[in-house]
């Protein structure tokens, strides 16, 4: 008999890394739906087209770095950033555009830094600011909600034999900035953009960020995730927009607003729980998470962009070791947590 | 109202951070009773069953052992003895497979059983009250009992905490929360009652205000049994929730009484003593039965057994035939576990034996227990940081070790880890953490070690430093006072008593200031808790001494008037050194010839050496002469001989021997000896008495009349007498040289033409002194005047007939024979240190890499103790034999090695003193001085000679010249 040979434990969870990514995807499935619902098929076709570009790239760099193709693909980790980049970008996007941002994601932001779990920078966020940057025309040009292009003219947008033009209108954190910024944000001005009055908050928007919410609920509940980061992150949104709403109205967006406009759902749940770039600790995840909520407030607030889920989570990225060394928890048979990088 | 709320706060179960579920797998082997063990043919009892020192064997390999009987007994106060678990013939005493993840060899004791399981007698005690708690501690030391829940730590050594300590609480740990192992609950079942009856040996002996047992709540069967069992007495049966690590020591403790063991320190600390349930059934049956530790309960279970369930297996039985007994198919299992899932460890080798700790074998087919997968990247996904129940950041601690950054994995609590394996179970990327935490553990406590020698190495060099710097400074301040005195003494012709208080002060300024310095270091040492904090201390002692010395001598000089020194007897002295020089002339002279006989190289050298011991012993007889001449004219008024030239030479030999002392004490110091305090307090003692009569060479220099050299006397007491005297011994000396020069001629030694020679010269200063023998005769009745002896002329004339003769005759034979054994201890001793060494090294190696746990480590530790006492002992047996040499060259020469070594050494340095003070006269003294300084330097280096001569004599004689 060959008996085997191994270390303590001889048990583990069935579970592995990839079923732990593939969880997350599944639970983008609401998102993607209402998104679908209210704004066309050119998010189904991008996510797609994502993973196709995602597989390629992440195959071929790794065959570069000689690393085990199959091994790393089963991970699912590439498929994971392809679907969430994706979910970010307006459904109004070419085929080229989503093959530059995933395409950047997975081998610039991801393997060139020594691939899955090695990666200081969430490679979605890193790609879709790649874009937004260098394309900011292409990143802008979202549907009016309702207003959903067939599938015919979806495809035809992603081929880019249809002029996005025709088609294409402003969020409501678009019309919120846009209003402001160009001083006629009064209370009337406000109450005739139908976007802005939702059921709950911006119109159509709300439906999406309660789909990821939907999702990012049974993340947790799956212990995929744990609440730490979608609740330090919501209450580091609402909780200034709250303050400054109660102030100023007129000027400031509601909090029900802001957690329920653009990526923030998105982000609380799918974003910025990336394990691999977020904090680690239970109350660095938090800080870490209300940092990131604080941030995109201030951005869409003051800032010279609509969203800011992509900057935010990219800054905080930066910080995630630092805070990661001042949250250490409270050791077992220890009076106080080590705190710093030197005992 | 306030009681029943403190009971219902003193019954609350409390938590602990994270822990897990895994699949339980109990209903495996938990559904039938306790079944007998097999009887194996061969049992294999390891020496180390236990944490601590292995087992002294009492036992010879052919000899019957009758069960029960001991046939190990505990080497040390962490140890446990080993009984013979059935009766039969103890067939080898040797290296076998044991339980380690490494597989390795181990010392056992292999009993070839008979089958008749014959008992000794047993003798248990009914009311186990009527011991005392000390005879109590002895019977469970005796029995062997060591904790039987997996560490196997010397339960006596947990149950004597001494009166000082306070037991607040026993805990009972009855959890058993690894998957799988049912022994305990099968045991709870069963056995409830004698649980009970331990555990209350248990309380008798600690003494606790609570005794609770933790019992796991999915085994409802074990808590009725005990409940119903305690009914009525003072122990409190706490169930607590299903959840792995709950067993884990601190765990537990932390479940039932909220807790935390301080990092690093033992439960004791805060009055909790936790052992098994199993230990606790094992001690009554020890106490109350009168059986010592035979056997366990062992679960056999896992997909690959037959019949899994609970066994009374005999400690030592091999695995392979428990696995036979339970019917297990070897060709279906794919892993062997000794232990739980979660730290047990694999098996290669089926033959090991089952052992004190061994509470469950799982043998798992493939599909059950399968290959792990292989390692992913780390996503940081933080499942290991929720259930680590010690709360560390595994996936940092994980990062850490990886990079080999052990400070910082330091910094993150590493060694806190209990090595539990629940991260290591959730780790979606199946990463094996808890291996790379033992790997940076045994790194970290390598390094540890490395510091310790380094930093022990570092405040070695600094005390060096010190002390050198600290003599250096004395040194300094001598010289200066030295030039200081002289200058004075030139520039005064007055016969003013000019004590050179500056150069004092200056010295004593000096050795205060190294007196504080080493102060300092050994408070700092103190603060490190450094080793060598003796050493540092007898430093502080010595300096504070020197300090003291240089002080007081300043008080003196201010205080000192024209005091003159007492007189000395300087016949008396010259009558002795006349003595030793021609006695170690004359030993030096039978060397040469030993030496010649055995066509040693230094014959030659040795040869030389006899001349210039002549030369120096006619010198000090010319000296006696003068003084006995001088004796009569200058009666009890000694001051007037010379005080000044006696108290210089005294000087030169007193600091001359503190100066060996000092290099003597310095090296014993380097080489660790043993005597290198002793060597530097009488080091100090004779700086003191340097320092003394270098202030009573002040005084009389600057009271005598400037005269060094002694005026040549009026008659000599006895030339006649003198002379015979010196013709006897030159002549022998050319007797000895001419058959030193046949031999060396016999055995065609190269140096025959020269010891022919030497020869001749010999006999021509024989002639030499017959003739002025001869002259002395012929003006007997008027006195003349003595003459120095002239260098050796060549006058040949006819040899005497007076055979060379030493002291005493060592006898050649015993001298061989020593320096033989002394040999072969070497050797040996050189042997059992290279062994020691090796096994040292090996267990540094061990603790390094880290796969290797700590009762193995602990295995290896007392291997490396043995050899090192095994070095010991031969270097004992080699020291006494050196020092019964010693005392031999007492015997022959009337002083010890050290004097002898110190008089060499210090004739040498006044030699070299006096050498230089020559050369710093040579410009500005008169001539009077610097010729009574010439005189003196011969006379010094007569001196040195001698001794040089005495000491090599006598180290040849004994066979001492390694």
């Amino acid at each position: 008999m060959a008996l085997i040979s191994s270390t303590s434990p001889h048990t583990t969870v069935s579970n592995n890394t990839g079923a732990f990514m593939r969880q997350v995807i599944y639970a983008t499935l609401p998102g993607l739906a209402v998104l679908t619902w209210q704004f066309g098929w050119g998010t189904v076709i991008n996510v797609l087209w994502a993973v196709v570009v995602a597989l390629v790239s992440e195959a071929l760099i790794l065959k570069a770095r000689g690393r085990p193709v199959a091994f790393y693909l089963k991970d699912y980790s590439a498929v994971l950033t392809a679907v969430l980049l994706a979910l970010a970008l307006p459904p109004t996007s070419p085929w080229w555009l989503t093959l530059i941002g995933v395409s950047f994601a997975i081998i610039v932001a991801k393997q060139l830094y020594g691939g899955l779990g090695m990666n200081p920078f969430n490679p979605a966020m890193v790609g879709y600011v790649l874009l937004l940057i260098s394309f900011p025309v292409a990143m802008t040009q979202w549907i009016a909600p309702g207003e959903a292009p067939s599938l015919v003219q979806s495809w035809q947008l992603f081929t880019g034999q249809l002029p996005v033009d025709g088609l294409s209108g402003a969020t409501p954190l678009d019309t919120f900035r846009t209003l402001h910024s160009s001083g006629a944000g009064n209370e009337s001005e406000l109450a005739s953009h139908g976007i802005l009055h939702g059921q709950f908050a911006g119109l159509g928007w709300e439906w999406v960020n309660l789909a990821f919410l939907l999702g990012g609920l049974y993340l947790i509940s799956r212990k995929i995730i744990t609440w730490h980061i979608p609740v330090g992150f919501l209450a580091g949104l609402a909780l200034p927009a709250l303050v400054a709403w109660l102030i100023d109205p007129v000027r400031f967006a509601d909090p029900m607003f802001q957690i329920l406009s653009g990526g923030a759902m998105l982000g609380a749940f799918f974003i910025a729980t990336d394990p691999v770039s977020a904090a680690t600790s239970r109350s660095g995840r938090l800080i870490y998470a209300a940092l990131i909520g604080v941030l995109i407030w201030v951005i869409r607030s003051f800032g010279g962009y609509p969203d800011a889920v992509a900057f935010s989570v990219l800054l905080l990225n930066l910080c995630a070791p630092f805070i990661d060394y001042y949250t250490q928890p409270r050791t077992y048979g220890h009076d106080k947590p080590n705190r710093g990088t030197q005992s | 109202m306030i009681r029943t709320l403190f009971r219902s706060r003193s019954r609350k179960i409390y938590d602990f951070h994270g822990g897990i579920h895994p699949p339980e797998r109990k209903d495996l082997s938990n559904g039938t009773a306790i079944a007998a063990g097999p009887l194996p043919s061969q049992l294999i009892l390891p020496l180390n069953m236990h944490i601590g020192a292995p087992a002294k064997p009492l036992v010879e390999p052919g000899e019957r052992v009758l069960k029960g009987q001991m046939i190990a007994e505990p080497s040390g106060a962490v140890s446990a003895a080993i009984h013979a678990p059935t009766s039969g013939t103890v067939s080898a005493i040797g290296p076998r497979a044991i339980q380690h993840p490494s597989g390795m060899d181990a010392i056992c004791i292999v009993i070839d059983t008979d089958g008749k399981d014959e008992w000794i007698e047993r003798a248990g005690v009914a009311d186990y009250t009527e011991l005392s708690p000390g005879e109590l501690v002895d019977t469970i030391r005796h029995a062997g009992i060591a904790g039987m829940g997996g560490a196997g730590f010397p339960t006596s050594i947990k149950v004597n905490l001494g009166d000082h300590q306070r037991v607040e609480e026993l805990v009972i740990n009855a959890v058993e929360c690894e998957p799988y192992i049912t022994a305990d609950d099968r045991l709870m079942r069963e056995r409830a009652a004698e649980i009970i009856a331990g555990i209350h040996i248990l309380q008798y002996l600690l003494n606790p205000r609570r005794t609770l047992i933790g019992i796991e709540d999915n085994k409802p069967d074990a808590i009725s049994a005990i409940k119903r069992a305690c009914k009525g007495c003072d122990i409190e049966v706490r169930v607590v929730p299903t959840k792995y690590p709950s067993g884990g020591e601190k765990q537990l403790i932390q479940l039932l009484t909220g807790k935390e063991v301080k990092s690093g320190q033992l439960p004791a600390q805060v009055g909790v003593v936790c052992q098994n349930v199993g230990t606790a059934y094992a001690i009554k049956r020890a106490v109350i039965d009168g059986e010592p530790l035979l056997s366990r309960v062992t679960t056999l279970t896992g997909e690959g057994v037959r019949q899994p369930g609970n066994f009374e297996v005999l400690l030592g039985t091999p695995i392979r035939d428990l696995l036979v007994h339970g019917g297990v198919d070897p060709d279906n299992i794919g892993r062997l576990v000794m232990g739980g899932p979660m730290m047990g460890f694999t098996l290669h080798n089926p033959a090991v034996p089952v052992v004190k700790t061994t509470n469950c074998i799982i043998a798992a087919t493939l599909e059950e227990l399968p290959e792990p997968p292989p390692e992913q990247p780390c996503i940081r996904c933080g499942s290991c940081a929720d259930v680590c129940p010690a709360n560390l950041l595994p996936q940092q601690l994980y990062w850490h070790a990886k990079n080999d950054d052990l400070e910082k994995a330091q910094h993150h609590n590493l060694m806190d880890c209990i090595e539990c394996g629940a991260c290591a179970y959730v780790c979606p990327s199946h990463i094996p953490l808890v291996q790379y935490y033992r790997y940076a553990k045994a790194e970290v406590r390598q390094q540890a070690a490395d510091q310790v020698k380094a930093d022990k190495a570092r405040q070695r060099f600094e005390a060096r430093q010190a002390r050198i710097d600290a003599e250096k400074a004395e040194k300094e301040a001598r010289r200066q006072a030295r030039l200081e005195a002289n200058r004075k003494k030139k520039t005064e012709t007055a016969s003013a008593p000019t004590v050179d208080t500056a150069a004092l002060k200056q010295a004593s300024l000096e050795a205060s200031k190294a007196y504080k310095a080493a102060v300092k270091a050994a408070k700092a040492a103190e603060a490190d808790n450094a080793d060598n904090l003796d050493a540092l201390k007898a430093d502080v002692d010595r300096l504070k001494a020197i300090a003291d010395k240089a002080k007081a001598a300043v008080r003196d000089a201010k205080e000192a008037g024209p005091a003159a020194a007492p007189a000395e007897d300087i016949v008396g002295k010259l009558k002795k050194q006349v003595g030793d020089a021609s006695s170690a002339y004359k030993t030096a002279v039978k060397a040469a010839k030993d030496a010649e006989a055995n066509g040693d190289d230094n014959a030659a050298e040795l040869r030389a050496k006899a001349d210039e011991l002549k030369a120096a012993a006619d010198k000090l007889k010319a000296e006696l002469r003068d003084a006995k001449a001088n004796a009569p004219a200058t009666p009890a008024t000694a001051p007037q001989v010379d005080p000044v030239a006696d108290l210089k030479k005294q000087v030169g030999d007193v600091s001359s021997a503190y100066k060996a002392a000092v290099k003597a004490a310095k090296e014993a110091e380097e080489n660790g000896a043993d005597n290198a305090a002793e060597l530097r307090s009488q080091a100090d003692e004779l700086k003191a008495k340097a320092d003394q009569l270098k202030a009573d060479l002040r005084d009389a220099k600057a009271n005598a009349p400037a005269t060094p050299a002694p005026a040549p006397a009026a008659a000599p007491a006895d030339p006649l007498a003198d002379l015979k005297k010196k013709v006897g011994e030159v002549s022998s000396a050319y007797k000895a040289a001419v058959k030193a020069a046949k031999e060396a001629d016999e055995n065609g030694a190269d140096n025959a033409a020269e010891l022919c020679a030497e020869a001749d010269r010999l006999k021509a200063e024989a002639d030499h002194w017959k003739a002025e023998l001869r002259e002395a005769k012929a003006s007997a009745p008027a006195p003349a005047a003595p003459k120095t002896p002239p260098a050796p002329t060549d006058t040949p004339k006819a040899p005497e007939t007076e055979a060379p003769q030493a002291l005493t005759a060592v006898d050649p034979e015993v001298a061989a024979k020593r320096q033989k054994r002394l040999k072969a201890l070497k050797t040996a001793y050189n042997m059992a240190h290279k062994q020691y060494k090796e096994a040292h090294a090996a267990l540094e190696r061990g603790e390094r890499n880290g796969d290797i746990p700590a009762e193995e480590l602990n295995a290896m530790q007392q291997k490396v103790d043995k050899l090192k006492g095994k070095a010991d002992v031969a270097r004992d047996a080699l020291d006494a034999l050196v020092e019964e040499a010693k005392a031999d060259i007492r015997a022959h020469t009337g002083k010890d090695l050290k004097t002898l070594k110190l008089e060499a050494a210090r004739a040498e340095s006044a030699l070299a003193d006096k050498q230089r003070e020559l050369e710093q006269q040579r410009d500005s003294a008169s001539e009077d001085t610097l010729e009574a300084l010439s005189s003196e330097l011969q006379a010094l280096e007569a001196e040195a000679q001698i001794a040089r001569k005495a000491l090599k004599q006598a180290v040849e004689e004994q066979g001492l010249q390694d």
